[in-house]
């Protein structure tokens, strides 16, 4: 670097271009916490969805799954399982994740295993309208399609 | 033989032992999880793969994060002119870290995650369960606590001392990394806010403040190695720095695509996350050219290795590997599969990995009383250990990439009803898994290697 540009020249671009955009950053992350309520249906937050996030997290799903995309990558995404497997009906879908978290673990010899979380009916159901819950999330389109 | 400009810098040294435990720890899950990939039922009762991976990613963090404190009890008392504010201090978190750490990874590998979620108490203060901020609640008060304590003795040092811009940096990175930390504990039960703000640790860290740790450390070295004039590396350091946070800031907004926000997100972060790779360029040029231009031969040969590779697979991992899924409209069809997975080992490793493991490298010889410098013998071992490492970390990229592309190909881009499912796309892409999983065994025996020269000059450091 030539002799012109002095380092108290580059200590205030970086005092004054990260002060800058840290503001705007502030600023645009507060606009956008006003902007979510449209989009993320949060009037739909019952009692049984808020049991069923704190399921989610105290049995670690996200330790396998994704949920819309982040978590780990060994097993299928689950923000539109809604969808994919209860076809966007709320009993078929309590339905399904009841069964199918009774026949945890397949044992199929080789295939991932999903453990037994020995959860109640209650308890599978409130996780059914969380993930309910979290398909109707507006997420601009994403998934591209509904195998996640 | 003595060989520290100032006693105290010896807290360093078990903070990088320790650092280099958690690392084999990292691996041998590491090892695991990747057989899972492939023969899914493997330990799937004793070790099932989120309680693996939850151990894999902690102990990554959390080693990191010694290699950072041994790293700033080190070259802050040097860059300051001054003895560290508290030995003493220093070394009780020390133990109370190792323990509270040391406690966790049981408490993962002993009993379900729900029963230590109970046992903790977690239900009156929820926030476990999301990804890299597993740990129990108590835990994260622990680290909030040590990391007051670290922050009160760097910081009193600082202000002791020569106020050197290394050391400001490296401070400012520090307190911006326990600040961003205290958004673990906002956890609403709305999971879109949860979302947003966890970002707010996740990414305003590793791409964000800790680059600012990872800028004075490489800059520290390259003074330490090269003998270049301050004030140039320093400018360089400011100039890297600038670009890292006007770029990282903003950047955040690429994990905003999917996330029932606003769409200006789409193009700010794609704007914004495109120039991302530029400090990491700007620091591999700064290394080679500092290099170059050295006024001395250190004799600490490994230790400039280390410095030049982490700069050359920090621009591949976090800078190449990062651009390639970070516009929006690749991310549609990338979010969430192997391409994610790809980016996040060669970043981590390249960009803090190998930062923490150069500052090993240059200071373990000293810390042991050996001298500037290992032995040849060592020192060829270190490398070694280096090129099998890098080359190894190189390959499992290369590998995911692979998974992933197809993964997109077959699972993403097909329309509903034509595309596959996720578990028969795994099926599909298992050979990538496997030679991941051998390149992964090559990265293991690169990391023995490596630990062995710490072996070779055992004897001249007891006599020291």
């Amino acid at each position: 670097m030539s002799e012109t540009f002095t380092k108290s020249m580059a200590r205030n671009i970086y005092y004054g271009g990260s002060l800058f955009f840290l503001l705007i950053f502030l600023g645009l992350t507060m606009h956008t916490t006003r902007e979510m309520p449209k989009t993320d249906h949060r009037e739909n937050i019952t009692p049984s969805v808020v049991r069923g996030k704190a399921l989610w997290e105290e049995n670690n799903c996200v330790g396998c799954h994704t949920l819309i995309g982040e978590g780990a990558y060994f097993a299928p995404e689950l923000g539109n399982v809604f969808y994919r497997r209860g076809g966007g009906d709320s009993a078929a879908f309590r339905g399904f994740l009841n069964g199918w978290m009774a026949a945890q673990p397949l044992n199929v010899p080789g295939r991932r295993q999903m453990p037994q979380f020995h959860l109640t009916e209650q308890q599978v159901n409130d996780l059914a309208d969380f993930l309910e819950w979290t398909a109707k999330i507006e997420v601009n389109q994403w998934p591209p399609n509904i195998e996640g | 033989m003595n060989t520290l400009k100032y006693q105290s810098q010896s807290v360093a040294k078990p903070y990088f032992t320790f650092a280099l435990i958690l690392f084999v720890g990292q691996i041998i899950f590491g090892l695991i999880m990747g057989l899972q990939y492939v023969v899914g039922d493997f330990l799937a009762g004793a070790i099932p793969f989120n309680v693996a991976r939850m151990v894999h990613t902690n102990l990554l963090i959390v080693w990191l994060l010694f290699g950072f404190m041994g790293a700033a009890y080190y070259l802050i008392p040097e860059e300051a002119e001054t003895e560290l504010y508290s030995p003493k201090l220093a070394m009780i978190l020390f133990w109370v870290f190792a323990a509270a750490g040391t406690l966790t990874v049981l408490g993962y590998l002993l009993v379900p995650y729900s029963t230590l979620a109970h046992i903790t108490g977690n239900e009156y203060f929820p926030t476990m369960g999301r990804e890299f901020l597993e740990m129990p609640t108590i835990t994260k008060g622990g680290v909030v606590v040590v990391a007051l304590g670290f922050l009160f003795n760097v910081g009193m040092t600082i202000l002791r001392g020569r106020k050197t811009v290394i050391n400001l940096v490296m401070i400012t990175g520090l307190i911006g990394l326990a600040v961003f930390f205290l958004f673990s504990f906002y956890n609403p039960s709305n999971l879109a806010l949860d979302k947003l703000f966890w970002w707010w640790v996740v990414h305003l860290w590793v791409e964000g403040v800790w680059e600012l740790i990872m800028g004075a450390m490489l800059a520290f070295i390259l003074v330490k190695v090269t003998g270049v004039d301050r004030e140039v590396i320093e400018k360089w350091l400011y100039v890297i720095i600038a670009m890292a946070l006007i770029s990282g800031i903003l950047g955040t907004g690429h994990h905003f695509y999917w996330l029932s926000t606003p769409e200006y997100w789409q193009w700010i972060g794609s704007i914004f996350s495109a120039i991302e790779p530029l400090p990491f360029f700007a620091m591999m040029l700064y290394a080679f050219n500092m290099v170059n231009r050295r006024r001395r031969e250190h004799p600490n040969k490994a230790a400039v290795l280390w410095a030049l590779g982490c700069a050359v697979m920090a621009f591949l991992g976090a800078g190449v590997w990062g651009f390639l899924h970070t516009l929006s409209p690749v991310n549609y069809y990338t979010h969430g599969t192997q391409i994610t997975a790809a980016h996040g080992h060669m970043a981590f490793y390249g960009a803090y990995a190998m930062i923490v493991l150069t500052m090993i490298s240059y200071a373990m010889p000293k810390l042991r009383g050996i001298g500037e410098a290992s032995t040849n013998k060592a020192q060829v071992l270190e490398m070694w250990g280096f090129w099998l490492m890098t080359v190894a970390m190189v390959f499992i990229t290369l590998f995911l990439t692979g998974a992933g592309i197809l993964q997109v190909w077959l699972q993403r881009l097909p329309e509903t009803g034509q595309a596959m499912s996720f578990m028969e796309t795994q099926d599909k892409v298992a050979i990538f898994y496997w030679m991941r999983e051998v390149s992964g065994v090559i990265f293991m025996i690169g990391l023995v290697v490596y630990l062995l020269n710490f072996c070779i000059d055992r004897k001249k450091a007891a006599s020291s």
